[in-house]
């Protein structure tokens, strides 16, 4: 579903921000990408959210070779990645179903597929009863809900998270694990960029761990890092 | 409904949503859009009136008109007759008494012609011969032929005339070309500036959009509508006082009796049409270049 071949990136500024960086992800897998803030966990998202281009390397999503698109083609890119960010950003003059709505309106759903899809996405994320709140009603884990709805709504591959549980008390941010987990058991793969050791640990999947932008371990049923 | 024109409706209501939510700044571009055409339609106007008396003008360019003392002996109007014939060039001659002057000035004065009633008596007008020229060329050597004769008061040839007319024209061209290109830059900033406050008020929504896979046309759709709108509007407003107010201009002129001008103005309906695109597509013009220059400057897709 992701790959990342002979992955480096090196800003204008001469930040190296990866190195040579190869992972393979497969489809309906769960993976933790876990490191310092610092390390290129982010500059992975955006390489994959085609907000940044690759210095060297090639990057496949969906078995389309992304690494160099047209400016034109990177929405078409953008649809197949959900996205969720630590701070949520939601429209604060929408309720929280215009909100899921409005991801589907842009990409010109039928009105009817609206009215199907988005209350079942609402469902998902246990939402039902918030259908016509604004967000500054919403909890902030009921933020992140309406975010994950919003991401999820066109059905995309793969969902991103960068940090969901950031600003999470922590039984909140189960909250947020559980729905995540179900998601991806539907079949989403799931890339999630965190510093929460305990739910790494506990979740035991995948754990990708980046040090100065290199790989510094890649391990099934991982954990956030190891005493020494 | 197919999905394009869902995109198409959804950008088109959030352009005009953008416009009313930044009502305030809109006045402003729409105004300098309105003052910028208004200006050109009153340069236009200016333009056209000269053009027309200099074509008016033109159609008499190979006669001359010799003007003769009121109390010349007969015996010096044959003399001046004859000298004129001699000269090179010289297409025919024809000789225009007072009384036949007045007639002619009373059929061209139409309506207004009894103005002239009464005037028989003490005619005002002088005795005159009117020369054809073969070629335009000829007529300054005719002229300098002819001047200094005992008995002619004027000599009236329009080449002074014609080029004093284009002369003025071109100056009103060229300071009207460079006031309007300042105005319509000052336009294009203004509206820039119009777009970039909606640009900043949907910055959210816009990454947002961006994120979930939104085309750059649906992004940028919006704001360039904004700037559409805001355009047309201003091309609309300015028609409508171009339009009435020389409308009613004209007829002040037409009222006050000076129908020797209007004869030479250009009709105000002759003018709806033509002013009525070129404005509109001006104005379309700078509203989407204004939205563009911003677009480039302030939003990042």
């Amino acid at each position: 579903m992701i790959e990342f071949i002979n992955v480096s990136k090196v800003y204008k500024n001469g930040t190296k921000a990866l190195n040579d960086i190869n992972i393979s992800i497969d489809k309906g897998e769960f993976v933790f990408i876990v490191g310092h803030s610092g390390a290129g966990k982010s500059t992975l998202i955006k390489l994959l959210l085609k907000e940044v281009e690759p210095t060297s390397g090639k990057i496949i999503l969906d078995g389309m070779d992304i690494t160099k698109v047209k400016n034109r083609k990177i929405p078409y890119i953008r649809r197949k990645v959900g996205v969720v960010f630590q701070d949520f950003r939601l429209l604060p003059n929408k309720t929280v179903y215009e909100n899921v709505a409005f991801a589907m309106e842009i990409i010109g759903a039928h009105p009817a597929e609206i009215n199907r899809r988005v209350p079942t996405v609402l469902n998902m994320v246990e939402l039902d009863d918030k259908a016509n709140d604004y967000p500054d009603q919403l909890s902030g884990g009921e933020h992140q809900r309406v975010a994950i709805a919003r991401a999820i709504v066109n059905n995309p591959p793969v969902l991103i998270a960068d940090e969901p549980t950031g600003n999470l008390d922590p039984d909140t941010a189960w909250e947020i694990m559980k729905i995540m987990k179900n998601i991806n058991r539907r079949g989403t793969t799931v890339l999630m960029a965190t510093h929460a050791k305990d739910i790494v640990d506990c979740m035991k999947r995948r754990v990708v761990a980046l040090e100065d932008g290199k790989i510094v371990r890649d391990e099934e049923k991982g954990v956030y890092e190891y005493e020494f | 409904m197919n999905m394009s024109f869902r995109i198409f409706k959804n950008v088109l209501k959030q352009g005009f949503q953008g416009m009313w939510r930044n009502r305030g700044m809109g006045i402003a571009s729409v105004g300098s859009i309105t003052a910028v055409l208004i200006i050109l339609g009153m340069v236009l106007i200016m333009i056209l009136s000269i053009n027309n008396i200099v074509s008016e003008t033109q159609s008499k360019f190979d006669e001359i008109q010799v003007f003769l003392e009121d109390d010349i002996k007969e015996k010096n109007i044959d003399t001046i007759g004859n000298k004129i014939k001699s000269s090179d060039g010289v297409k025919d001659v024809k000789f225009l008494t007072k009384d036949e002057a007045m007639k002619d000035m009373k059929e061209d004065w139409g309506e207004e012609g009894g103005l002239l009633e009464g005037l028989e008596d003490e005619n005002p007008l002088p005795n005159s011969y009117i020369i054809q020229l073969k070629d335009i060329e000829y007529a300054d050597a005719v002229v300098e032929n002819i001047k200094g004769m005992k008995g002619i008061e004027e000599v009236k040839y329009y080449r002074d005339i014609i080029e004093n007319l284009l002369s003025t024209a071109n100056y009103i061209r060229i300071t009207g070309v460079i006031i309007i290109i300042i105005l319509m830059a000052v336009s294009v900033f203004i509206i820039s500036n119009t777009i970039k406050i909606t640009v900043t008020a949907r910055k959210r929504e816009v990454n947002i959009m961006k994120y979930v896979g939104a085309t750059n046309g649906y992004i940028r759709g919006p704001f360039i509508i904004e700037g559409i709108l805001l355009g047309l509007i201003g091309a609309i407003l300015s028609i409508l006082i171009v339009n009435y107010g020389y409308d009613y201009l004209f007829k002040i002129i037409n009222e006050k009796l000076y129908v020797i001008f209007t004869v030479y103005l250009v009709a105000p309906h002759a003018l709806l049409k033509d002013i009525s695109i070129m404005f509109i597509a001006i104005g379309v013009g700078i509203g989407t270049l204004g939205s563009l220059v911003s677009l480039k400057r302030f939003l990042n897709v």
